[in-house]
């Protein structure tokens, strides 16, 4: 069982923005290659980080209203909120190392 | 990282050349590790460039088409099956005149190797070039996109440009025309390279045009794109085609950095390579598109796989005769 939580149009501002901890927001499709290879790495740091990041994942094909507000042009993109403010995006897959590197100044 | 024990034959690159040359040696029973590289989206691609398409039509065996990270997916679980082993990592150095080959993953000044090998399946494959114009990497991401087939959603009757003439530029056009209003494709010459049945279907497509004869050297936009500036080769003037997304798509390059000055690289860049696989180092074995600049297709690249995996293991019992 993932420690990734699905979110949707919907729940994103209960899920994200009430958070009492950092959450990092995985967009992402179906049709997407580059975000299957995120996903794996995402669910580990869910699991490593587990009460202190809490990691989400919306499908921008069923929730283009997000997608829209963030202005994510393109897949994967990695955003990390504090306090429900987006601190940091990552455009582009990217490795375990570079995730944690680029996200860890925030946290 | 321990690896303990040199390996028989470690392979650099999953694409369908290193997956392939993966599936033969694990059947070959020589335990292979596939270093696939880390993903990121300029540099590495593990699974390689049909990663980054959609529908692959003419890979034999798939009467209707096969979607490239399917077929990838496919191919790695193959190679797993055989008890190949893969790992998302990439090679930061090698030392080819070392015997066995030495690797090294993470830093590249450690004063060890990471892991050692006989034989070596080179297999890194080449990466998309990017047009170096300015404001290029500032919009990566708010328009500018090296993905047709994972962004082309977020540009919905919008204005799409795309630069390039060759059969990958005239396939992200066609398939952005799902999405976009218009497609214009951008290319420098009056001619496509494209093959022609590609061509023959983007001309008579009505969303898609063609301003020839012109080089993109600008994308314009402050938050996000809002088109590009273009210079015809003939006149030399400058002016700008308005526009929300540009995709890019004007070749490749290949992906030797690590073997420079260790191995035979030619005029164009591509690693050398002489009867088969061979490379100038013995041990040391070449395939898929880091060693071709003719032909570039995946089942071309998954029979060079299969060469270079049948090379090295034949390479393996010669060393175990000696």
């Amino acid at each position: 069982m993932s420690d990734v939580i699905t979110v949707s149009d919907d729940t994103f501002d209960e899920a994200v923005g009430l958070s009492d901890i950092p959450v990092v927001v995985d967009f992402w499709a179906e049709w997407c290659g580059p975000c299957k290879m995120v996903a794996p790495i995402l669910d580990e740091i869910a699991t490593a980080q587990a009460g202190k990041l809490k990691v989400v994942k919306l499908n921008v094909d069923d929730n283009p209203r997000t997608a829209q507000r963030f202005q994510v042009m393109s897949i994967p993109t990695l955003l990390l909120f504090k306090n429900g403010e987006a601190q940091a995006r990552i455009v582009g897959a990217r490795s375990k190392s570079q995730i944690l590197s680029e996200f860890e100044p925030h946290l | 990282m321990e690896f303990g024990a040199t390996r028989d034959v470690v392979i650099l690159g999953s694409g369908p050349a290193g997956l392939t040359a993966a599936i033969y040696a694990a059947r070959g029973e020589l335990r292979p590790l596939v270093l696939e590289g880390e993903p990121s989206s300029t540099s590495d691609q593990p699974g390689g460039q049909l990663m980054l398409t959609t529908e692959v039509e003419n890979f034999p065996g798939f009467t209707d088409g096969v979607l490239g990270p399917e077929l990838m997916a496919s191919m790695r679980a193959q190679a797993g099956r055989f008890g190949a082993e893969i790992l998302t990592e990439r090679a930061s150095k090698v030392d080819l005149s070392a015997s066995p080959i030495a690797l090294w993953i993470g830093d590249p000044q450690a004063p060890e190797p990471t892991l050692t090998t006989k034989a070596l399946i080179v297999a890194t494959g080449a990466r998309s070039l990017m047009l170096g114009v300015p404001n290029e990497a500032r919009l990566l991401g708010y328009g500018v996109s090296t993905c047709a087939t994972c962004d082309g959603f977020f540009f919905r009757g919008k204005q799409i440009i795309v630069v390039g003439g060759g059969d990958s530029a005239l396939e992200e056009a066609l398939f952005l025309t799902k999405f976009g209003e218009k497609v214009t494709v951008v290319h420098r010459r009056k001619e496509l390279r494209a093959s022609k049945i590609m061509q023959d279907r983007a001309f008579t497509n009505d969303k898609i045009s063609f301003r020839w004869d012109s080089v993109v050297v600008g994308i314009n936009g402050d938050e996000r794109v809002s088109g590009v500036r273009v210079r015809d080769v003939n006149t030399g003037e400058e002016s700008d085609i308005a526009a929300d997304g540009v995709f890019e798509a004007i070749g490749h390059a290949p992906t030797t950095e690590l073997f420079s000055g260790q191995l035979e690289i030619d005029e164009a860049g591509y690693l050398v390579t002489h009867e088969g696989t061979k490379t100038n180092v013995l041990g040391v074995f070449a395939c898929g598109d880091v060693q071709d600049h003719a032909y570039r297709q995946a089942v071309t690249a998954a029979g060079s796989g299969c060469m270079a995996a049948i090379d090295a293991e034949r390479y393996l019992s010669s060393l175990a005769e000696n």
